[in-house]
């Protein structure tokens, strides 16, 4: 830790804490104290360095990212890693709604419960959830993968592409085509690669369910309206 | 977009800090709602004592409003004035002769609030400048409920800011808007409800003390109201001893809730909290869709 750069947002601006950090040259592993739920913070970073929050997180934190591992001590405020491209981001506590939304790469861990809409129109993120998600998570998801160790709320995967959804509990509802699948050995290879890389060694793969889409609103079809 | 505070206070010790804590957290709220704000403390309740507020007795006025007031309720009355807003409080036996005498006064004066324990003030401008007009910081109390508004359904002016109070200590902030406000105020109006302003967090406010004065508890009011109203919202809803909060069903409106042995609190962002006292050890977290959840004091 003695090498760790220091932002403290006590005694600088977000902006200025922001731009040290969204450099491609920068390098090592950072570190931002104070930050009491401030929003935006750790955005569109675009290099391969080491970022920890340590508190709590408003809105968007670590949003945008490409290459960089951000880690929030506490919990994160709505649309954590939003639009992330490639890297991590870990949340220690729980985060709140759109986690990981419209993110195209890269791996989201919450070691905590996920809010409403959890990887909702998710474009290749990978994203896993210690605890369970709310209602509508993976909505629209396009491709990309969300575990849930826990529950799933309301309409779970509604209206979905191609993503895959791992589930470990119970899910209240399923969302429009949204259906279970066989677990095929290739299904169970990827949530063990997966689980491990997010250091989930708790559960074991085989003790989730799958689900995907049913296809079946894929081109509208008049017989179909009453499903959208 | 409207920012949401709340503060209940589980250790007495933290009463005289009540309005500080709760004017720092309405700061902060103020990116969600710069245009007008507003709170309700409660606190100070004593047997067979009432406290209405009023607001826009002018200076010219005060001597005839206050010699009005004297001769409906004797010497037992107090009154104490902050900026534009008057808290009167009476032996409740005047309360309804009092309310008259207000609704008839005339000169700009208006009605705000009413019960053992509210005090509800309100006004255009800043969170910050509001709250200071006030005195917030010097306040008070058992509990304390805030509102930040970014108007959306109605004109910014004292009347529609919020909280809105429509039955004894009851008072509703929102975050939202709803879509059936129009048809839901012509039934509440058919009801023999009264309603001040053309804004849709009335509404709720007024369908609530509708449905609490046929005697529902209050999470059953609050239950009903997640089929009757329609539309985006966070609620928090004050009461004698308490506060309620829920969320519509889609549940886009932000919320946040933190816990300790000393306190609740409620905002629409976790950042209003950060100032208060042992936040780093409370329990966080958000408020599930269409849930009621409610804390009160033993009465």
């Amino acid at each position: 830790m003695s090498n760790m750069q220091e932002i403290d947002l006590a005694r600088c601006t977000l902006r200025e804490a922001n731009s040290q950090l969204q450099g491609e040259d920068a390098t090592g592993a950072w570190v931002i104290r104070n930050p009491q739920g401030r929003h935006a913070l750790a955005v569109g970073l675009n290099a391969p360095i080491d970022v920890m929050i340590d508190g709590q997180a408003g809105y968007y934190a670590g949003g945008m990212n490409k290459h960089a591992n951000i880690t929030i001590e506490g919990n994160a405020g709505p649309g954590v890693a939003e639009n992330m491209m490639s890297g991590s981001t870990r949340v220690r506590g729980n985060a709140s709604m759109a986690a990981g939304a419209t993110g195209h790469g890269g791996l989201l861990v919450i070691d905590g419960d996920a809010g409403a809409r959890c990887g909702i129109s998710m474009k290749g993120i990978e994203i896993v959830v210690r605890g369970s998600v709310g209602h509508m998570s993976a909505f629209m998801a396009q491709s990309g993968t969300l575990v849930v160790c826990g529950d799933a709320g309301e309409a779970l995967g509604d209206s979905l592409y191609e993503a895959k959804i791992f589930v470990r509990g119970e899910v209240r509802s399923l969302g429009a085509d949204c259906e279970e699948k066989d677990m095929t050995a290739d299904d169970l290879a990827c949530l063990q690669s997966l689980l491990d890389r997010a250091g989930v060694t708790e559960y074991p793969a085989d003790s989730f369910r799958l689900y995907g889409s049913a296809r079946r609103l894929y081109h509208f079809h008049v017989d179909n309206a009453a499903a959208y | 977009m409207c920012g949401i505070v709340g503060l209940f206070l589980k250790n007495p010790d933290l009463q005289p800090e009540l309005g500080l804590l709760t004017s720092q957290m309405l700061k902060v709220m103020t990116e969600r709602g710069p245009d007008s704000a507003g709170f309700a403390v409660y606190g100070g309740a004593r047997h067979g004592q009432t406290k209405i507020t009023v607001r826009g007795v002018a200076p010219a006025q005060t001597a005839l409003f206050e010699k009005g007031l004297a001769g409906i309720a004797g010497p037992e009355m107090s009154v104490t004035c902050r900026n534009d807003h008057t808290v009167i409080t009476l032996p409740t036996e005047h309360e309804q002769t009092v309310r008259r005498f207000i609704d008839a006064f005339g000169h700009g004066v208006a009605f705000v609030s009413s019960g053992d324990s509210i005090e509800l003030y309100k006004g255009v401008g800043l969170p910050e400048d509001v709250a200071a007009r006030f005195d917030l910081a010097g306040m008070r109390g058992t509990h304390a409920i805030g509102h930040t508004r970014m108007a959306t359904e109605s004109a910014v002016t004292t009347a529609g800011a919020h909280p809105f109070s429509t039955g004894p200590d009851q008072c509703l902030v929102h975050n939202g808007s709803l879509s059936n406000h129009n048809t839901l105020r012509r039934q509440l109006v058919r009801e023999g409800l009264k309603f001040a302003t053309e804004n849709d967090s009335e509404v709720a406010a007024g369908y609530l003390s509708w449905r609490l004065s046929r005697g529902e508890r209050l999470d059953e009011a609050l239950t009903a109201s997640l089929a009757d109203l329609d539309g985006f919202y966070t609620f928090v809803v004050g009461t004698r001893d308490g506060f309620a909060v829920l969320r519509d069903p889609v549940a886009c409106k932000p919320a946040v809730i933190a816990e300790t042995d000393d306190y609740v609190a409620f905002a629409s962002e976790y950042r209003a909290f950060a100032r208060l006292p042992g936040i780093g050890q409370a329990t966080v977290f958000e408020p599930e869709p269409q849930r009621v959840y409610h804390w009160e004091h033993a009465a």
